[in-house]
Formats: C-alpha cells, structure tokens, sequence
C-alpha cells in the first residue's frame, strides 16, 4: 500500500498522537460556547439524530466534511468525545476512505476521473495537462489555497468519458487542451 | 393507508394523466443532466406554456433512456421519437413542428454515425430494437421523483399481493423458480440465499442493498437508482417479507450524490403513504429503510467488508465461514443483494418465475443490464438477454467502433474481471462462458477497447487500481499487488527481463490463490487474461528490453 492511499499524509506514531492532543487540547470546539457556530450546530444535529450511536461514524464524518470541506483535527477529537469511543477509531476510519480528507481541498476543486472508460479516452493526458499548467500534483493544493486536484476511481459517467468534475458540476467528454481554459474560467481567472 | 387505497391512487392519477394527449420525456439521468438537460427542461415547459397546451401535453423529467453520449435526450410519446444532443435554442422547432403539428424534426433525431439513416421510431433503431428491458422497464418514461407515476404503473401493487397473497415460502419458490442468479458479478442463485436467511432464527434480520457500485466503467446501479428508486425500494419491502426481516439498509456510494437525493425522497414518499413502516397496508408486516452512504473504498463492495462500513468501522472482509446469512450485520442474520437483482424481484413476482426463466440461456435465465463504454459509437446503458452474443452487442446495439478503427477487445468485469478479444466475439454472453473466456460477467461494466490499445498499459491500470483499493488487511493481496505492478511498470519501461515475465506469472496464481477475499482473488485476471491473449505484445516489449538496454 502507497503512502497515498492515506491522502498523503503520513502515519502517526504514538508519541506523536500524544503531542496532537496536547497541541489541540485548547482547541476542542465546546457544544455550549460554540452554540452560535453553523458548522457545530449541524454536527451536534446530525449526532443527536443518529443518538449519539458510534455506528454512524462514517454519517456524521459526511456531515462533517459538508460543513468544512474538509476533516479539521480539533473537529475529528471533538467527535471522538461527543461519541465516546478512542482517537484510534477515529482517525483509522477517516484513513481507511477515499472521500474523507484531513487537509484542506482548495477553494475550487478539480477532479479527475480515471476509471477506465475515460482511461481508454485519455484522461491520463488531461490530467498531465492540468499537473502542468498549474504547477501541483494530484491529491495537492496550489501554494494560494485556490485550485485543490483530486483523481476519481469512476464516477459512472462513463458515457460522457472522459469527465473532470469541477466544483460540483460535471463537465463531459473533455479534451486536454481546453482544460486549461474550462478551469480558469470556473475560478474567475481571466483569460 | 390499507390494500384499497393504492387502487384509489392509481385510478385517480390514471384519470389526471388520461387528460394528456402526448408525454414528452426529458432525461434527468446524471448523465444528461450533466451535457444540461436541466436548461432543455426549463425551455420546454416555458415553450408548451407560450402555446397554451399545457393541459395536454404532459413534461416528464425522467430517468436514463440510455444512449448517454447522445445527450442531453428527449423522448417524444406516441411513437417513441427520441432527439438527441438538444439545446435550448433546438427545442422550439421541436415543441412547433412535432407536438403542434406531428411533424418530426428529421435532424436533431437520435442518430450514430455508423448507422445509415435515423429512426423516427427510435424502437426500430437496433440500438433499442435488440434490448430487451426489464429491470430497465420503466426507466426514462416515469418521473423518478414522483411516486405516483411508479403507483399509476403498477407500483407497489406486487407488495400489496405478495403481503395478502403469499406466504413467505411461496414467494422464494417464486424467486428459485425464476433461476435468478445475483447480478453484483457472482451469480450465487438468489432464491437459495432467501432460502438461507429464511431459515435461521433469530430476533433480528436485516436486508441489505449493495449499491457500492466500485468498478471503474460501471453505472448500472446508479442508473436504476436514479432512475426507477421505488422499484428497488419495493423489491426490498418483498425480500423483507420473504426473509423475515423488519430492517434494511440502502448502501449508496458517495460518489452517486443524484442517486442518494432521489432514494431518500423516495423513502420519505414511501413512509407518507404508509408503506414503508409499521402495519404496511393494514398488514402485520413491518419494515424500516436506512440509507448508508459509502465513503470511497472499492472493497466494501464486498459483502462482509460492507456490513463493517454498515456498522461504523473500516471497511476490511472477514474470513467466511459464517456467512452473513448467518452472521451478518450485528451479527445477525443478513441478506446481501445488488441493486439490480432487487430491481428484478418486482417483475418476477408479478409476471411469475416460469416466465423469467424463459428468457436467457438454460443456466444464466433473466436479462443484464450493460454499461456500454469506451471506444464505441452509442456508449450508455442497456439491457439485453442473457446469451446474445459480444458481436450483436458492441456493434447492432453499439453501433460498432468510431473513427473507422478495429475492435480490439471487450473489457468486463472491471478490475475482477478480463480482456475478450476479437475472435471470441461470438460468445454468447453468460456467467459460464465468460469465465470460461478468463473473465468475469462482473457487475456489467463493458468497455470496448480499439487498436489504439496497449493491452500490457491495461493490465497495469488494473492493477494500480487493485494495489490503491487493497485493504491491506491480507499479505497476499497487500504486497502481492505492489510487486505485480511494479514488474507490470518495469515492463512498460522496457526495463524487464524473461524472468521478471516468469516471476509475475507465478506471482498472479498465488496471489489468486491465497488472497482473503475476492479483491485480492481476482486482483490478477486482467493481468491473465490479457497474458493468454496477447502475450505477444508482453513479449514485444521483453524483447526490446534485450535489444535496448538502458544506461
């Protein structure tokens, strides 16, 4: 297994894990002082709602990718206390799935599919394409936190291939040589 | 409400559409929707208000009709006229010519270049003409979002038989009668599994819908739940009943967002008019829906590995024995099945399992839904009877390779699955003789690869795929597939030499041999497949390795 395969970053040792909570420890969103926050208030929901059960780990993990973009660390112990199971449990889930991720996406986001109908039309070149013009990798943020690119197993638009999703919203049977254009368009960058 | 209810329903929606005289269908499949089906959508329903004939003509946003390349679709009813690739600005022509005056709009009809002339009955088209569809019956003519539509079709009227009709055994004599075989790429007969859970005692069963649809070029599951979610949703109510169990699970990949929107509604609808709940009709059954979410892991495909995601945890396989039909989710009894095998439960109960088992081939009965892709002139969906051969599929109903190339091979199965190539294109398709061909019928991803292929690049994008979704819990499968991959990359670097080729031969049998669970054991049949049809193009770059060297 790749070091990629946790989203690029590394494994913890056990010292480290101790110097994380340490480091996080005045940084643990409180359900009370935090009444007033939205991102707080719709993962208190979704915990209530699901009774507080740590069978809907991976729900309110969702929940709270949706509210952040992304996992915050202080947020993944603050949903280790308010379920009462270990960091370990925590943490080993968010690794183990593609979707979840501990660092920040970018503001827009470019991802690539690379299932294998748009393998076969060439979304390795679009992808080389887009590593090129802007400089990052994928799994990588460009320095300025605005163009976040990510790789998709399939997305099951193989009849569209090949797709790159962008933002949200699909856009269907892409040649590498406009990629450059769709992408700057959709972050507001003139051409 | 109770049993006589849902007649009232039907009749009463029945009357409201009787008013109709024309139905147009504007595809809000994922795929449509993303070539802007949705701007079509608007610009008609805005177009039939200028002319007043509103009340006549009825707009229906509905599910994939399948050429997904073609889109954005819109399939006019009578006569089944479908238009292709429309934008806005093309839907006045078709809204004055077609519905005010019955003209047809001759150019903007479904068409694939390798076809001579378009159909105006897109039926006759061979794309349409060589399907036979079943599970995909009602798919791109009903409303998805709108469970009357399912109603006034016979929805949930085979629920409301199997509740007052049928007993629990008679409804699996139905279900192993049909010789139906599960459709997520094993092809365990699906009466014998019911059977299996139907017997344990236990407190607590639970029915679980496997929609983690992982391999890469498959969208059969996301279609049927985007597309016709009640019908899966009634087919587990009935597995339900069948089994014993008063809880299930809808397990939906996160990537599916449009399929997870559209389940929800149509649990929510289903709990508003009573059957979904306590008392289901004014029966004593009882059934709960819950829809999980998956989270991007290609293993929880697996069913055992499933139940873990289920349950909160990683989603690693176990060993088996027990099966989850005897220790599943909880530990309690458990029935696993594929989305489009509930998808089939509804038309088999209702039409009866003599009449399924007619179809198809004597050991593979039923139809197959296909997701057609790759180097091909209609890629999409279909669904076709089991035992039609490759030939009649990639070029009757896919309209034969683009840009004058040669079919090379036909991928299925995914990442489990192998490379057919040309000389085998007259297999008949079916769970035996796929196998037989050293691939698999897998969840029905079809890729059709040209000439232009480099089979060796292939086998090494499969098994970077394996080696990424390895869960890692397993020696075999976890470095196994690291050093496949990187022999295959050596070779493609045209660094390998003859015995690296003997090493990663030997290599892909044990690790077929000894993996825990069916990632890792069919982890090396692209690979093989591939190896037994194309060795040449193995040894191609073996040989100029030796003639040459780096450095």
């Amino acid at each position: 297994m790749e070091a990629k395969k946790f989203g690029g970053i590394e494994i913890l040792s056990f010292q480290e894990c101790e110097e994380t909570m340490i480091k996080l420890k005045n940084k643990i969103p409180d359900v009370e002082a935090s009444k007033n926050d939205p991102r707080i208030k719709l993962i208190m929901a979704k915990i209530k709602k699901e009774n507080y059960r740590p069978d809907a780990l991976i729900e309110i993990l969702h929940t709270a990718q949706n509210a952040y973009g992304y996992l915050p660390m202080n947020i993944l112990v603050f949903i280790t206390r308010q379920l009462r199971v270990p960091p370990s449990r925590v943490y080993s889930t968010v690794t183990f799935y593609h979707f979840f991720s501990l660092k920040s996406k970018g503001e827009h986001t470019c991802l690539v599919c690379t299932g294998t109908a748009c393998y076969v039309k060439g979304s390795q070149e679009i992808l080389n394409k887009i590593e090129q013009d802007f400089r990052i990798k994928a799994g990588e943020v460009t320095p300025d936190n605005k163009l976040g690119l990510q790789t998709a197993r399939c997305i099951g638009a193989c009849g569209l291939a090949p797709a790159v999703v962008i933002d949200d919203e699909v856009k269907a049977k892409v040649n590498a040589r406009d990629i450059k254009e769709i992408i700057n368009s959709k972050m507001g960058v003139p051409v | 409400m109770n049993r006589h209810d849902l007649k009232v329903i039907c009749e009463e929606v029945r009357n409201k559409k009787n008013q109709y005289k024309k139905k147009i269908c504007v595809c809000c499949g994922a795929g449509c929707l993303s070539s802007g089906s949705e701007a079509v959508l608007k610009q008609l329903q805005e177009e039939v208000k200028s002319t007043g004939k509103q009340g006549e003509i009825e707009i229906v946003p509905s599910g994939c009709m399948g050429p997904c390349n073609q889109g954005p679709l819109v399939k006019v009813m009578p006569g089944n006229t479908i238009y292709q690739k429309l934008t806005g600005a093309m839907v006045p022509p078709v809204v004055k010519e077609h519905l005010m005056h019955d003209k047809p709009v001759e150019k903007l009809l479904l068409f694939a270049d390798s076809r001579s002339k378009p159909f105006v009955n897109a039926m006759e088209d061979p794309f349409y003409k060589k399907q036979m569809k079943i599970v995909l019956a009602d798919c791109g003519d009903i409303n998805p979002e709108s469970i009357e539509d399912y109603i006034v079709n016979g929805g949930y009227s085979t629920l409301e038989k199997v509740l007052f009709q049928m007993s629990s055994e008679e409804v699996i004599a139905e279900i192993k009668h049909s010789r139906l075989r599960g459709r997520g790429g094993a092809g365990f007969p699906t009466g014998i599994k019911w059977e299996t859970v139907y017997k344990y005692v236990a407190d607590q069963k639970y029915v679980i819908c496997n929609g983690d649809e992982g391999d890469p070029g498959a969208f059969m599951d996301r279609s049927v739940l985007e597309g016709n979610p009640h019908r899966v949703l009634e087919g587990m109510a009935i597995a339900g009943y069948a089994v014993g169990a008063s809880k299930g699970y809808v397990y939906i990949r996160g990537e599916y967002p449009l399929a997870i929107k559209r389940f929800e509604l149509a649990i929510k609808q289903a709990k508003k008019l009573g059957l979904l709940g306590s008392n289901i009709m004014g029966s004593p059954f009882a059934f709960e829906l819950e829809i999980r979410i998956g989270a991007g892991a290609f293993v929880c495909g697996e069913e055992t590995a499933l139940i873990a995601s289920i349950e909160g945890k990683r989603g690693t396989p176990r060993p088996r024995p027990p099966f989850p039909a005897e220790s599943g989710l909880w530990g309690k009894p458990t029935l696993i099945n594929n989305v489009e095998t509930l998808a089939c439960i509804v038309p088999i109960l209702h039409r009866g399992g003599e009449w399924y088992s007619e179809i198809g081939t004597p050991k593979s009965a039923g139809t197959k839904v296909f997701a057609l892709a790759g180097k091909i002139n209609y890629s999409g969906l279909i669904e076709v009877p089991m035992g039609m051969t490759l030939r009649e599929i990639v070029y009757d109903i896919g309209g034969g390779i683009p840009n004058g190339r040669e079919f090379k091979a036909a991928q299925t199965g995914g990442p489990s699955g192998g490379c057919i190539p040309k000389e085998h294109l007259d297999t008949k398709v079916d769970y035996e003789s796929l196998i037989a061909l050293g691939s698999i019928m897998g969840s029905g991803g079809l890729i059709v690869m040209d000439d232009t292929s480099d089979m060796v690049d292939v086998a090494r994008f499969f098994m970077e795929f394996c080696m990424d979704e390895s869960c890692g819990k397993c020696v075999p499968c976890r470095v196994g597939t690291k050093i496949m991959y990187d022999l295959l990359c050596k070779i493609c670097n045209k660094q390998a030499t003859p015995k690296d080729m003997q090493r990663l031969e030997e290599l892909a049998v044990f690790v077929k041999e000894t993996s825990l669970c069916g990632l890792g054991t069919s982890a090396p049949n692209p690979l093989l497949s591939t190896l037994r049809y194309y060795r040449h193009e193995y040894m191609n770059y073996i040989n100029q390795a030796q003639q040459e060297p780096v450095h």
